[in-house]
């Protein structure tokens, strides 16, 4: 029941997305057929998780699993609900004092690590939050903790722009813009968590750095 | 002319855009067979979007006008959203984009209304006036004229040119009682202005030398030019029996008037693109670039030629 409802859910946000929006993708191939994988973005919008959900085929929706924030996401019934079943996210407890697990040693991203096992793909934001719209913060080392217990899972970076002028934090209005997806090669995993990061902040700053976006201040 | 094997003058001449269609494709086709060792994708890929171009446009032609008028809005959205997509906006500035992109149906709902006084005066004057005071509301006056400025210039050009080729469908003409008659005149117009952009094309491409204004469009040129305003004037005067009321002498005022301002809304948008240091407006249509590098010939040539009709036969 659930299924066939997210399935007429991300329908709806298709036809959205292709007509109000309008999205200019490069390097769609690169995108991982199947799972293990995980998918980093920069985070800017709501909309960032719809969207790359949306660059899939329908087919593999249900492998689709986007990591979020349980404070945000799970905030009241209504809203987890939908996030667990329509979007079928896996919640991240971001401050270590309200695990519920409690145990200090516990892995928070155990159930991320479960989700690779089965064979899902992931999507994850490393900015941790959207912050200023269309400006890249910091990225999380939770991304190369994920990646260096699990290195047969491609990570793959996607950069994306104008969403956070479409939708930015704290506007309910949809304005129309076309957005920009620019696909990253995938990063094998090279051993190390330092040389990892530093990999995937280049990565996203060749993206970055593939057109030069109109002004928005 | 009325009847050719139970074919009205306008499907005739509908079938006579896909014939040339045809022929152009087969000639692609050839070019490629002929020249195997050279790169032919991008005229490829063009000829493919010709065909879901024109597919689209017969079938919302042949539907309803209601559909043509409705399809020219959403040309109109998507040709704006390019263009508000591709300029500096300011964030303070969501709400104003919000209400300039509300326009567009609200202009057509006059098209299709056929309220001419409201259409003609719409966006020129009210939004005109509307927007800047919406703007001033942010209270961010920092790059004000530059913001409001772009946003009119914006709609006028993608919403407000534009809806004057919709208007043509319900545009009555004189001692003209055939519900086709706008249709004919707006397919007029949208073949001459597409085959006059393809003849300036071609001509430059064989025979261009001389560059008419390099620093904004380097492979605009004279020849380019001359040999398209001919080749479009002699077929403006070719097809204007079939689906409009011109004698042959309007028919080349006509036919001259939409080669002249195709090449000069075409080389606006090249200036635009220019000074925004961008090669295409966007990669909606495979080989052509953005919706606005289509039809920016389209937004000069529509209003004027919507004028000359509205002077002439109306």
């Amino acid at each position: 029941m659930t299924r066939v409802l997210q399935t007429l859910f991300f329908l709806a946000v298709r036809t959205v997305v292709l007509f109000v929006l309008g999205l200019n993708v490069r390097r769609r191939e690169w995108l991982p057929e199947r799972g293990p994988a995980v998918i980093v973005a920069n985070h800017n919008s709501h909309l960032d998780t719809l969207v790359l959900m949306c660059l899939m085929p329908l087919s593999k929706l249900h492998l689709l699993r986007p990591v979020a924030a349980a404070d945000y996401f799970l905030a009241n019934r209504a809203m987890a609900w939908f996030s667990l079943n329509i979007l079928r996210i896996i919640p991240i407890v971001r401050k270590p004092g309200e695990r519920k697990d409690g145990a200090p040693g516990a892995d928070p991203l155990a159930e991320c690590h479960a989700a690779l096992a089965k064979g899902e793909i992931l999507i994850l934001f490393p900015e941790g939050s959207r912050g200023e719209p269309e400006k890249m913060t910091a990225l999380k080392k939770g991304i190369a903790h994920l990646a260096e217990k699990n290195p047969d899972a491609p990570v793959v970076p996607v950069f994306t722009h104008g969403l956070g002028k479409a939708l930015p934090k704290g506007s309910f209005l949809l304005v129309p813009f076309f957005c920009d997806i620019f696909v990253g090669e995938p990063i094998r995993w090279p051993g190390e968590r330092a040389a990892f990061m530093e990999m995937l902040a280049n990565r996203f700053a060749a993206l970055a750095a593939e057109k030069a976006f109109a002004p928005w201040e | 002319m009325t009847q050719l094997s139970g074919l009205t003058p306008l499907q005739l001449a509908i079938a006579g855009i896909w014939g040339i269609l045809i022929v152009a494709s087969i000639l692609v086709f050839a070019l490629k067979r002929l020249q195997p060792e050279r790169d032919h994708s991008e005229l490829v890929s063009r000829t493919a979007s010709w065909w879901g171009m024109i597919a689209l446009f017969t079938a919302a032609f042949l539907l309803s006008h209601t559909l043509s008028i409705v399809l020219f809005a959403l040309v109109s959205f998507l040709a704006f959203k390019e263009y508000l997509s591709m300029i500096p906006t300011r964030r303070a500035d969501r709400r104003v984009l919000f209400w300039a992109y509300l326009s567009i149906p609200v202009q057509y709902y006059w098209v299709a209304d056929g309220w001419y006084g409201m259409f003609a005066v719409f966006i020129p004057v009210y939004m005109f006036l509307f927007l800047p005071f919406a703007m001033l509301l942010s209270q961010q006056t920092e790059g004000f004229l530059k913001a409001v400025g772009t946003l009119n210039w914006g709609l006028m050009l993608c919403v407000f040119s534009l809806s004057h080729a919709a208007f043509l469908l319900v545009l009555p003409v004189t001692g003209n009682t055939d519900p086709q008659a706008g249709a004919g005149l707006l397919l007029y117009l949208v073949f001459l202005t597409q085959f006059n952009d393809v003849a300036q094309y071609t001509w430059g491409r064989l025979f261009g030398r001389r560059p008419i204004v390099p620093v904004v469009s380097p492979k605009k040129t004279w020849e380019g030019f001359l040999g398209g305003l001919l080749t479009t004037t002699v077929v403006a005067v070719l097809v204007a029996p079939l689906v409009t009321p011109f004698g042959w002498q309007q028919a080349a005022a006509a036919g001259l008037m939409i080669a002249a301002a195709g090449f000069i809304g075409d080389i606006t948008v090249s200036a635009v693109k220019r000074d925004l240091g961008v090669k295409d407006t966007g990669s909606l249509i495979p080989g052509h670039g953005g919706i606005m590098d289509r039809i920016d010939s389209l937004t000069f040539t529509a209003p004027l030629f919507f004028h000359f009709v509205r002077y002439f036969h109306t």
